[in-house]
């Protein structure tokens, strides 16, 4: 046999957002609105933590699922949001949100399932569902729904014969939530047709001026709903690789056989890290979190300024501006090339991307106030 | 005054952000960002605006000190009788009146270590209320009003990812 990639591998395309950060690579001087992850390190006390863990020789495996600590500090942390949820059998700790939903593809997916994706959307989940046998179904979102999911676009997408419908809000990279009243519909018509939901919201923490809701809370939704969190995005601890999920335990167990075969424990310092993150960093979120507002709020004002068309997105630290020019990859390659600012064309992210830009604000403020100068002299 | 947290926050970060900038940042007018800081400087919520300078940086040999002050007191004389005539000297950059083991704690600033002892010992130490002084030098400045004086490192994220 020779070493060629699988059919399954071959068939997945690498992903989009792969070819521009090699052009940006190659510049000097990019202000870059293209970046996935925090501009802040993780708290100071978090990373303590792990430091004071690997002196006091914390080095060898945890239980699959996690330390007990710190499941139980995942299941406490989760009553904000008024889930319920057992540390015994109902968390996994995993290496980042990313594997918990790699597990959970691999876990629950049957070969031939369709799995209803919402878009635009990470650029994991359509090439996951695939490593996992099932068959993708683009749910494109739109702009006049602010990018939210609603029944119609479901309908039209033609979810009703879903298995499993995957999702992220806060969403990346259009910065749209959804408040109660929106997932309730949503909810409404997976239970309907009797259609799972994978729900990953690692954006949580990440809302603004409202109150984050899941869609586990909602009635005749727990026992369908896999959560996904971590701690990279609210606690910018991405490098650390640390996420979870929780869900009805046959679920969680499940994704627990892959992971005891493949990942064994998580990272063990970053479980220490991450117990004094839900511990004792609140505050460090919340002042984090303060920030991503007022970027967000001067973002937003500069293109409006610009005439840039771009609906109030209250998630994530992105914003998903209209495309000035007719070609969204054309016009942030030109404005990479002219400018050297990078942005993200909405088409990496998979359907309903197309005429988008993202730009995220996970960039210091004098940084983003020079990206706006140069991008108002490139669109005037 | 609504918002007023929100400026004031913003205020903290930096007080040079412009007026545009910081109605752009709080999603306020510009005409509510002037109004609201205008009143706040008048009710002396905002007392003044400064620069978190590294001294060291520019090669000055200004020299501070942290010095610590016990005082008694007498059914004449308060704390803030003292305070008063402490917070008059121009030398005196800042005071505080602290729990512990000494009532005041002054920041005292001068060009050079013998300009701040004589301050100390001519000014301070002889006032009847003032039993008795430490004074600690400042060596060494890491980080000031929430500053950083170490580099904290290039970003070394990637430029794009998903």
């Amino acid at each position: 046999m020779k070493l060629e990639p699988s059919d399954r591998v071959a068939n997945v395309p690498p992903s989009g957002i792969r070819r521009f950060f090699e052009l940006a690579e190659e510049m000097d001087d990019v202000i870059s609105l293209g970046v996935g992850e925090p501009d802040f390190s993780a708290p100071w006390r978090a990373r303590e933590a792990a430091i004071t863990s690997l002196e006091l020789g914390k080095t060898s495996y945890t239980a699959n699922r996690g330390k007990r600590e710190l499941r139980e500090a995942i299941a406490a942390d989760a009553r904000r949001w008024n889930l319920e949820y057992d540390p015994d059998d109902e968390v996994i700790v995993t290496a980042g949100a990313s594997e918990a939903i790699d597990l959970a593809f691999r876990a629950l997916i049957n070969p031939g399932d369709t799995v209803a994706v919402a878009q635009p959307c990470y650029v994991s989940y359509r090439p996951g569902v695939t490593f996992a046998g099932g068959e993708v179904l683009d749910v494109p979102t739109r702009v006049e729904d602010e990018f939210t999911l609603t029944r119609e676009v479901l309908a039209d997408a033609g979810a009703e014969d879903a298995d499993l419908l995957v999702y992220c809000y806060p969403n990346n990279p259009t910065g749209a939530t959804m408040d109660r009243d929106a997932l309730a519909e949503v909810a409404a018509f997976c239970r309907e047709h009797d259609i799972a939901v994978m729900s990953d919201e690692i954006y949580a923490d990440l809302t603004y001026n409202r109150e984050h809701v899941s869609i586990a809370e909602l009635d005749g939704m727990r026992e369908r709903t896999i959560v996904f969190n971590g701690f990279s995005k609210a606690y910018a601890m991405t490098g650390l690789r640390l996420g979870y999920a929780m869900g009805p335990a046959e679920a969680i167990t499940a994704m627990n056989r892959v992971h005891q075969y493949t990942m064994l424990s998580a990272p063990t310092t970053a479980q220490h890290a991450a117990i004094e993150a839900l511990e004792n960093c609140r505050d460090a979120v919340t002042e984090m979190c303060a920030q991503y507002d007022r970027r967000r709020n001067f973002v937003l004002s500069r293109f409006s300024e610009m005439g840039i068309d771009c609906f109030e997105a209250t998630g994530a630290f992105y914003v998903f501006p209209e495309c000035p020019g007719d070609d969204a990859e054309q016009f942030a390659e030109d404005l990479l090339e002219a400018e050297s600012v990078a942005m993200v064309p909405g088409t990496a992210f998979g359907a309903g991307g197309d005429g988008h830009l993202r730009a995220s604000y996970a960039t210091g403020l004098e940084e983003l106030k020079e990206a706006m100068d140069r991008l108002e002299r490139f669109v005037s | 005054m609504e918002n007023a947290d929100e400026l004031l926050e913003a205020l903290c970060e930096n007080a040079r952000y412009s007026t545009a900038d910081l109605a752009r940042l709080t999603g306020l007018s510009e005409t509510a960002v002037e109004e609201t800081i205008a009143e706040l400087e008048s009710e002396g919520v905002i007392q003044g605006y400064t620069a978190v300078v590294d001294w060291d940086a520019v090669g000055s040999d200004r020299v501070r000190a942290h010095v610590e002050l016990n005082v008694t007191l007498d059914r004449e004389t308060s704390y803030r009788d003292v305070a008063q005539r402490l917070a008059g000297f121009r030398e005196v950059q800042g005071l505080r009146l602290v729990s512990g083991d000494y009532d005041f704690a002054l920041e005292v600033e001068g060009d050079n270590m013998r300009e701040v002892s004589r301050f100390i010992s001519d000014k301070v130490a002889p006032l009847p209320e003032i039993t008795q002084t430490v004074t600690h030098y400042i060596m060494e400045t890491y980080k000031q009003a929430g500053h950083r004086f170490d580099d904290e490192g290039d970003d070394d994220r990637l430029s794009v990812t998903p």
